[in-house]
Order: structure tokens, then C-alpha cells, then sequence
């Protein structure tokens, strides 16, 4: 008779204990930038008024690109270094996706590594895929 | 208004955004987005950038508590994400082309259908003969239960992809997790029991939101003043509505949350539909 249920196997366990370790590391390493590069924004902005955000200036407002982004957590740009945390943020799933991919392998289960590899894909077009507009 | 007491007003914003996300089901992006633009009049595009890192960062939090526990079905997780991911990406691409007041009436219906999702029955009952798609994309699985692994299968695995596009759409469209559309899609559809459908879909809205976010960020959306203290107000709330969670039943506040929930909703769409936004 067939077996109708996949049974977890102990290497599913070890990677689901992995992914949920690499995904904790990520939300805190993003939320560590965040903060730093928030509280040096607070320092030399706090007692500036607040932008006006009901107007929508999109990149005019900079750092929304990588490399406008490294260039400004690397010279000590507090918005630079939010937006560094942001794109950790931003990677921690991503990253999840290709965990799991090296996981299915290892499994050698042959149409997971697909699937998996299908949706990463799918966000490597997202973000080289020059979407942006 | 200064930066700082607009960041301080905004960050305990965002703490009891996440904390009721939290203890609702909804998660944290749901609350963000009528908190910044009705609340701060900040415009709708920024709420969305800024409700989709409040997703992202509060699905990667809690799905690394669940996974760990083993109640995530991953196969059924990543095989649904082809289906999301696709549609967080045109979602991105065709919110160019949509007026905000669409976006925010749209986003007021999904207000609405989310508070019915959240007091609705929960399916609890276990399916013990899936279909042949099922088993072909080995989809069924087991969970923890009170008395050992419970297994379960599940059935209309197309429908439920087709339904986990149109969840993908939304949260492109209009920032948010659609947690709603996803257990629709795997609690009602494909037969899942609750438990598993509320982790796996958790687990997959974190995928989702960084689909469409580096689209978004490449185009603006994210501006740090704003992200700043929403990533930091909804990470914290939903921690302490985790913690929260362990020790109370939130069925009365549910309830109020819906009520109150539903009222944002109704602004949100009369306010789109007078070209407030």
C-alpha cells in the first residue's frame, strides 16, 4: 500500500529548527541599523518640523538604490542607515527561500527543489528586473 | 510638529498596531496603513511602504516561533508562494497605474472582509482523505496536537492557488499581508485545519511583502523617517501580544477590534470615494 502521508523526516526538522533560527537573526540584525540609524536621524533632526508627507515625492527623497543606500550607511547617513536595516528587513525572506532550496537538496527531494528554486526566481525578477516603474 | 514627537507619537502607534495585530490574527500593516494616512495625513503611499516592512517584519518574528514548534506546513508554504509571489509582483506593477482613492477604497473593502474573516467559525475538523493533487505534490502533512501528531490531508489544491494569486495581488496592491485571502484560500478551501493555516499563511506573508517591498523601495515608497519608528512600534507590540497571548483569550477583543475595525474601514472608503487621498 502507499503511503499517503509524508512523514516528517528528522532532516525536515533540522531545517525547520534552521530557518526559524535564520529568520529571528535577521529581524533582529534589521531592527539593530534600524535603530541605530534612527536614533542619529532623531539627533540631527529631531527638533527639525516634520516633512511633508502628504506629499508623495517618491525617489526624489534618495536612497532607493543599493548603491545610494551603501554609500550612505558607509559615510554615516542616518537615513542611509535605515534604509541599510530596511533592505536586511527586506532579505531575511528572501534569504528563508534559499535555505529552504539548499534544505530540498540535500533531502533530495527533486520537486521541492524546483518549487523552491521557481519562487526565487520569481524574486530575483523582482528585483533585477527593473520593475520600478 | 517636530521630527521627534512626531516619531515618539509614531512608534506608540505602532506598538499598539502590532499589539492588536497580534492578538487579532490581522497582523500589524492592517492597522498601520488607517493610523498614518486618516490619523497622520500622511500620503497612502508611504502608509503602504511602510505597512509592508511592519509585515515583513512581523511574519519573520513570528513564523520563527512556529516553525520551531513544527505546526508550518514549509512544502505547503513554498508551494502556495509561486502562486503569492507572482501576484505581489503585478500587484506592484499595476498599482502605478491606480489612483490612490482606488487603492484606498479597495483597501477599506479588504478592512472589512478581514474584521468577518477574523469572528468567523474556524475550521477545526481534520480531513483524513485528500485529493490526488494533494498527494502528488506531497501537501499533506502533520501537526502537533494535544495527544501527538495529528495528520491531516487537504483537497482543491487548484482552487486554492488560484485564490493565494488574488491574496498576491492585494498585498502588492495595497501593502498588507492579506492574511485574510490566505486562510480563506487554505481554512475554507483547501480544507486545512486552522492551526496549521494561520502559521503557514503567517509564514508565506513575510515572502509575499518582500516581493512587491523591493519594488517599492526602489520607487520611494520606504521613507526612513516613517519606517523608523513603525519597524521598531510594530516588532515591539508584536512581541509583548505573543507574550500576551500565552496568558488570555482574546474573544472579547476581537470582537471590539472587528467593530472598531470595520468603522476605519467605512472612512477609508468614503474618504477614497470623496477623493480625500
Amino acid at each position: 500500500m502507499k503511503n499517503l502521508i509524508s512523514k516528517k523526516t528528522s532532516a525536515d526538522h533540522d531545517i525547520e529548527r534552521l530557518i526559524g533560527l535564520q529568520l529571528r537573526f535577521g529581524v533582529i540584525t534589521a531592527s539593530l541599523i534600524v535603530l541605530i540609524g534612527g536614533l542619529i536621524y532623531l539627533k540631527q533632526f529631531g527638533a527639525q518640523a516634520v516633512p511633508h508627507y502628504h506629499l508623495f515625492i517618491g525617489t526624489k527623497a534618495g536612497y532607493t538604490s543599493l548603491d545610494e543606500i551603501f554609500k550612505g550607511a558607509y559615510t554615516v547617513n542616518a537615513k542611509g542607515i535605515v534604509e541599510l536595516g530596511v533592505v536586511a528587513l527586506i532579505i531575511t525572506p528572501i534569504l528563508r527561500i534559499a535555505f529552504s532550496l539548499v534544505g530540498f537538496i540535500i533531502e533530495k527531494d527533486k520537486l521541492y527543489t524546483w518549487i523552491t528554486f521557481t519562487v526565487l526566481v520569481i524574486m530575483m525578477t523582482s528585483i533585477f528586473g527593473g520593475l520600478k516603474i | 510638529m517636530t521630527i521627534l514627537t512626531f516619531t515618539l507619537i509614531l512608534l506608540a502607534g505602532a506598538y499598539l498596531a502590532g499589539l492588536v495585530g497580534s492578538l487579532t490574527g490581522l497582523g500589524g500593516g492592517v492597522v498601520i496603513i488607517p493610523l498614518l494616512t486618516l490619523v497622520f495625513h500622511v500620503d497612502i503611499r508611504y502608509a503602504i511602504g511602510a505597512a509592508l516592512l511592519a509585515s515583513i517584519a512581523n511574519s519573520s518574528g513570528a513564523a520563527s516561533a512556529y516553525v520551531k514548534e513544527g505546526i508550518t506546513n514549509i512544502r505547503l508554504g513554498m508551494f502556495l508562494e509561486i502562486a503569492t509571489t507572482i501576484g505581489a509582483v503585478g500587484g506592484a506593477v499595476i498599482a502605478v497605474y491606480t489612483a490612490t482613492n482606488t487603492i484606498a477604497i479597495l483597501f477599506g473593502a479588504i478592512l472589512l472582509f478581514s474584521a468577518y474573516m477574523t469572528i468567523r467559525k474556524k475550521n477545526q475538523e481534520v480531513l483524513t482523505t485528500g485529493s490526488n493533487m494533494a498527494l502528488k505534490m506531497k501537501l499533506n502533512s502533520t501537526y502537533p496536537g494535544k495527544d501527538g501528531e495529528v495528520a491531516y490531508q487537504l483537497k482543491n489544491v487548484g482552487a486554492g492557488f488560484s485564490i493565494m494569486t488574488l491574496a498576491g495581488v492585494l498585498s502588492g496592491l495595497l501593502g498588507i499581508g492579506s492574511g485574510a485571502l490566505k486562510v480563506l484560500a487554505m481554512d475554507s478551501t483547501m480544507h486545512i485545519p486552522f492551526k496549521v493555516s494561520t502559521t503557514t499563511s503567517n509564514f508565506m506573508i513575510g515572502v509575499t511583502a518582500a516581493a512587491s517591498a523591493v519594488i517599492y523601495l526602489q520607487r520611494g515608497y520606504m521613507d526612513a523617517g516613517i519606517a523608523f519608528p513603525v519597524v521598531l512600534g510594530v516588532l515591539a507590540g508584536a512581541f509583548t501580544g505573543s507574550k500576551l497571548l500565552t496568558r488570555l483569550d482574546p474573544k472579547v477583543l476581537k470582537y471590539i477590534f472587528c467593530v472598531a475595525i470595520s468603522f476605519v474601514a467605512l472612512e477609508m472608503i468614503y474618504n477614497g470615494y470623496h477623493h480625500q487621498f
